[in-house]
């Protein structure tokens, strides 16, 4: 494909709202490919999920959507535009991420932490303009960390720490959030609080959000739209309803199970029989 | 009660706490006024230290007359012999001890490991074994031998502390350069250095060996303005390189996945911040010698100093100056008329810090 012709068919997915591409996409680390001629959109203003058993490529596709990877056939297109062709910097102001059990130095506050977020926007000699500070100060309310502003992170709890990442994502300002397992080692109460928090960031403040997901029934309540993976291809993608069916999960997980309504949120709910083995 | 401290100091508290804004035109940063306090407070100490050490000798000068020769006052005698007798000694400790305190800034901050300071993994080993190769085999060789000579020692220096890094950080590489890894493939090649230098030793002649030990402990005897230029232009081009990419260094305390995601070049950010601090270590070792432990302490001192989550840079940097101005005043005063090489004292004071190091890393690693 030409240069003309990607930059023609941009505008066309630019106009068509899709924010994120992955086209024909391959992943792999070393001679081992993980995930195999995989496509896939993502549109303005939806939540999408990733879901699939351990190994099937989640998190590889979420670091080749967030650049951290780059495939070695297709491309991944930002805006219309190719990820790997555009400025390390120009895609940090657009595309967020928020990489698995993130680490943070010993030490640092709350405060430091969110305004770390800022780094797209700063230079050397702007290191906390009055942009920086009440866009940080605004995602710290939001994210309801304000009073914890001076702890130390790591003194934090897993549910508040989670929530201070996440207030970082935020300060960055970034429409496009890319979350790898943002529950894993939460307990199911600080599970839904930050997918709560998720979704509040997208019906609230329009952030268009991917992320990787182990619970189905959490899923499937949180977003708009799911994407199931096995051995590194897409087996089925659309909104929650379509692609939780018993059919599916016996397909993906291997799993024999019931798919009856939840109570709550009308959402599909897995319940499993056994994996019939 | 903090409203009115704040409005006593006359500013405006800022809307995140902790982060006192300081702007200045396009300037913009954060206030901290726990490191502006040991900024003054170790530049004061600093110049009394050097004061006294600029004293000493034998015609003894006071404090007060030093300081004033030093703003431009004083007969022309003591003008005489504190400017172009004794403050090269002093001048060249000082940016040594913040050349080398800088250098272990920037690796302990890269690696995320305090063990990764240029003494323990081998960088400026590296350097000492190119210093020795040039004293040992200047004398012996005929025509390569001179030309060796020519070329000097802290060349020679230089290129060795370049080299090392280059074969640390080849050997290092796994996909992008990970701390851990970085500091065993470095301690590995200290040992290799380490016996190479002794070889030098050994094969050398008596006379040549003795001159080598001496520069191997670190010494600023005899140190003129020949010796305080070289690191004088280092630091005058690095640390402001430095102070530019600490900016970087902050994003890079993260995992390497957080720091692209926040639009940093990691390994050409990493790759620069290497370079930097290599440069800085091998100049202050040719212009003294391997002075040990400075570039391993200092930043651990300034970090807890400061209350910051990782070594800071100008704080390192004027640590690292007091400690070796001072260290050279203990070595020249404490034991009689023996003066010590300042390695000596630096060594006393570094080692037990080093072994408190490796204790803590062992139970981490056990727990």
């Amino acid at each position: 494909m030409t240069q003309t012709a990607t930059d023609g068919a941009g505008s066309a997915l630019v106009a068509a709202g899709i924010r994120l591409r992955a086209e024909d996409v391959s992943l792999g680390y070393g001679d081992r490919l993980v995930v195999d001629g995989l496509d896939l959109d993502v549109t303005q203003n939806t939540v999408t999920s990733v879901i699939g058993p351990n190994g099937c490529g989640k998190s590889t596709l979420l670091r080749a959507l967030g650049r951290l990877l780059v495939p070695s056939r297709g491309h991944v297109l930002l805006d219309g535009k190719r990820i790997d062709k555009m400025p390390t910097k120009e895609v940090a102001t657009i595309l967020g991420l928020l990489p698995q059990a993130p680490s943070a130095p010993e030490g640092l506050t709350v405060g430091d932490l969110v305004s770390r977020g800022r780094h797209p926007h700063q230079a050397w000699y702007r290191q906390w303009s009055a942009d920086d500070e009440s866009a940080v100060a605004e995602a710290l309310t939001w994210t309801n960390m304000a009073d914890l502003a001076e702890r130390p992170v790591d003194e934090l709890s897993g549910g508040q720490r989670q929530r201070a990442w996440i207030s970082m994502a935020l300060a960055q300002g970034t429409d496009l959030l890319l979350l790898d397992e943002p529950t894993t080692y939460l307990d199911l109460s600080h599970q839904v609080e930050v997918l709560e928090l998720v979704r509040r960031l997208n019906r609230e403040v329009g952030r268009t959000v991917v992320m990787v997901l182990h619970d189905l029934n959490l899923a499937a309540r949180y977003s708009d739209r799911l994407v199931a993976m096995r051995d590194g291809r897409v087996v089925a993608a659309g909104e929650p309803a379509d692609v939780i069916t018993e059919p599916l999960l016996a397909e993906v997980f291997g799993l024999r199970a019931k798919v009856i309504p939840d109570p709550v949120a009308g959402t599909p709910l897995v319940v499993p029989v056994g994996t019939g083995a | 009660m903090t409203a009115t401290v704040e409005k006593a100091r006359g500013r405006t508290p800022g809307l995140v706490p902790g982060r006192d804004p300081l702007r200045l035109g396009r300037f913009s940063g954060v206030w901290r006024p726990r490191t502006v306090v040991v900024l003054v407070v170790a530049a004061a100490v600093l110049v009394v230290g050097a004061a006294l050490n600029i004293g000493r000798g034998e015609f003894p000068i006071s404090v007060g007359e030093v300081l004033s020769v030093l703003f431009g006052g004083g007969d022309q005698a003591q003008r005489f012999i504190v400017l172009d007798l004794r403050l090269p000694r002093t001048l060249t400790g000082a940016l040594v001890g913040g050349a080398l305190a800088v250098a272990g800034a920037i690796l302990q901050a890269v690696a995320r490991n305090p063990l990764a300071a240029p003494d323990i993994i081998g960088i400026t080993m590296g350097a000492s074994a190119a210093a020795v190769a040039v004293i040992v085999l200047s004398s012996g060789f005929g025509a390569v031998g001179a030309l060796a000579g020519a070329v000097g020692l802290p060349v020679a220096a230089l290129l060795g502390g370049l080299l090392t890094a280059t074969s640390i950080y080849v050997l290092a590489w796994r996909r992008g350069v990970h701390g851990f890894r970085l500091v065993l493939v470095g301690i590995g090649m200290n040992a290799i250095l380490y016996a190479l230098v002794n070889w030098l030793l050994i094969a050398a002649q008596v006379y040549e060996a003795a001159r080598a030990q001496v520069w191997l402990n670190g010494s600023l005897n005899a140190r003129g303005w020949e010796h305080v230029v070289p690191v004088g232009v280092a630091l005058v081009v690095l640390v402001p390189a430095a102070l530019v990419l600490a900016h970087v260094l902050g994003g890079l305390q993260f995992g390497d996945d957080t720091a692209r995601g926040l639009g940093i070049r990691v390994d050409a950010a990493r790759t620069a911040l290497l370079v930097v601090a290599v440069g800085l270590a091998a100049v202050a070792t040719a212009s003294a010698g391997p002075i040990a432990f400075v570039a391993l302490v200092s930043p651990q001192i300034a970090q807890r100093l400061v209350g910051a989550p990782r070594p800071p840079i100008a704080a390192s940097l004027m640590v690292g100056a007091t400690l070796v101005v001072l260290s050279d005043l203990v070595a020249r005063t404490a034991f009689g008329s023996a003066e010590l090489p300042v390695g000596v004292i630096t060594a006393v004071l570094g080692a037990p810090y080093l072994l408190h190091l490796l204790v803590r890393h062992g139970r981490e690693a056990r727990a």
